[in-house]
């Protein structure tokens, strides 16, 4: 049986989607979807097929797009997707994670919602708006926005989330109670003295490693890594060029296998370090760590990638892609080996993820 | 409610087109901007929240116009008043 590729790329002007075979030499591109909305988050839940699209218009606040048949035709809901009267409103969506049956979602201003029934109405998990500390997070540049969304694939209670610059919360209930879990990840940004506070931090990407209790974490200050489901993190940024960047991709099956970009820094620009472009993988859990260049631009690459813009595929070799803050999209067959520009021109890319098919996609129907 | 005579509503083009059996002009009854949107969203779920947010307030890219004026959610609507619902170019 033969499978389709297909790549989502949520961008400042709608969804788009690249499609390939399982070669990924050749790739169609489809879209803008979603009327051009300013998307920040498209991701397909990998049992249904269905393709979610978070993000939130000027104009007519937030809303989650859904489609059915592969990004052909879509559909919108806000409801539910709000906050009581008289709290600051909902501004957009910044994340979606298709879990279980349900679907996360994450906003701006930082709450989390879910859905039960496909993305049609929406319930607020107001637990997260009970913690303590609640009052005292401060918006990161991007806002006070929850971008990460960790699912436990093996136990759906359990959620860890990512708030810039609030840092990391778990709850083990299903979004009742929450607790901060950023002991041991730096705030460089706070008086000294004071750079290991409980909450504060300004996390930037947290992920799960496959088939284990590890989390990964790009933050402002530092990349992490958490045997003890985030209870406490130890630096894993020697070896890096820079300890800044924004996203962070695991391999689908190796837990020791991550993807970094990692920027100039966060006063310098924030592109590639010397403005040629890398992927950095570790194959040890953040032990030691390589340069991925072959195919990238090697000079003049002044462009970043957002958080969400680095994904894996779940083929054997593991596919590897990210989205530019320009436009591009570059995307590696061999887990990051050798590299090719499959996009370009696009608007500014948000995100990245995969799906994989088992037939000939949805032209076949 | 204002009688037996309805409002007059203009929707925004890129409003409507979010709801796809919406036209561009709607008589629907109302007192005022509020129960105009509610009555709007009673028609086609979730166009409400597209022009109002939980403040409450109109949305601050989202114009409504009442008999020239830019209007409140609490802005008086008279038997067969022509309402205008625009999209801000602040927006876009």
């Amino acid at each position: 049986m033969s499978k389709r590729v297909y790549v989502l790329l949520g961008t400042r002007k709608g969804v788009f989607i690249l499609e390939s075979d399982e070669a990924r030499r050749d790739w169609d591109l489809r879209g803008p979807y979603c009327e051009t909305w300013p998307i920040q988050h498209a991701a397909a839940d990998p049992r249904t097929r269905v393709i979610y699209a978070g993000g939130g218009s000027e104009w007519f606040g937030p809303a989650v797009w859904k489609s059915t048949d592969l990004g052909r035709t879509w559909s919108h809901s806000r409801e539910g997707l709000a906050y009581e009267p008289g709290a600051t409103p909902v501004k957009t969506v910044w994340s979606v994670a298709p879990r279980g049956g349900s679907l996360y979602v994450g906003v701006e201003p930082a709450g989390l919602f879910r859905s039960d029934d496909e993305g049609a109405t929406f319930q607020h998990l107001t637990g997260l708006q009970a913690h303590p500390s609640r009052s005292a997070w401060n918006p990161g540049g991007a806002g006070l926005i929850l971008h990460s969304l960790v699912v436990d694939p093996a136990d759906e209670r359990k959620i860890w989330i990512g708030v810039s610059a609030a840092g990391v919360f778990h709850t083990a209930d299903g979004g009742a109670h929450w607790e901060a879990r950023n002991k041991g990840t730096r705030a460089d940004y706070m008086p000294e003295g004071q750079n290991y506070p409980e909450f504060g931090q300004c996390v930037h990407c947290l992920v799960q490693a496959p088939g284990s209790e590890r989390l990964y974490q790009q933050n402002h200050c530092g990349m992490y890594r958490s045997d003890d489901e985030g209870r406490t993190w130890r630096s894993i940024e020697e070896g890096l060029p820079s300890s800044f960047g924004f996203p962070a991709a695991v391999h689908p099956r190796d837990p020791d296998t991550l993807y970094l970009l990692p920027l100039n820094g966060d006063v310098k620009g924030r592109f590639m370090p010397d403005a040629k472009a890398a992927v950095w993988r570790t194959r040890d859990g953040g032990d030691t760590w390589e340069a991925l260049r072959e195919g990238l631009p090697q000079r003049s690459a002044f462009f970043g990638v957002l958080r969400q813009a680095l994904a894996t595929d779940t083929l054997d070799r593991a596919g590897v892609y990210f989205g530019t803050s320009s436009g591009s999209v570059y995307a590696s067959a061999d887990e990051g080996d050798s590299w090719t520009c499959i996009a370009q021109n696009l608007p500014t890319i948000s995100s990245v993820e995969t799906l994989v098919t088992d037939d000939a996609g949805a032209g076949a129907g | 409610m204002s009688g037996d005579q309805p409002v007059h509503v203009r929707l925004a083009p890129l409003l409507a087109h979010l709801f796809p059996d919406a036209p561009r002009l709607v008589s629907l009854p109302a007192d005022d901007v509020a129960g105009m949107i509610d009555e709007l969203d009673r028609r086609w779920p979730g166009m409400g929240a597209c022009i109002r947010d939980t403040t409450p307030a109109v949305r601050r890219h989202i114009n409504v116009f009442v008999g020239g004026r830019r209007a409140a959610l609490d802005t008086k609507l008279a038997p067969g008043a022509d309402v205008f619902i625009l999209t801000a170019i602040s927006g876009g």
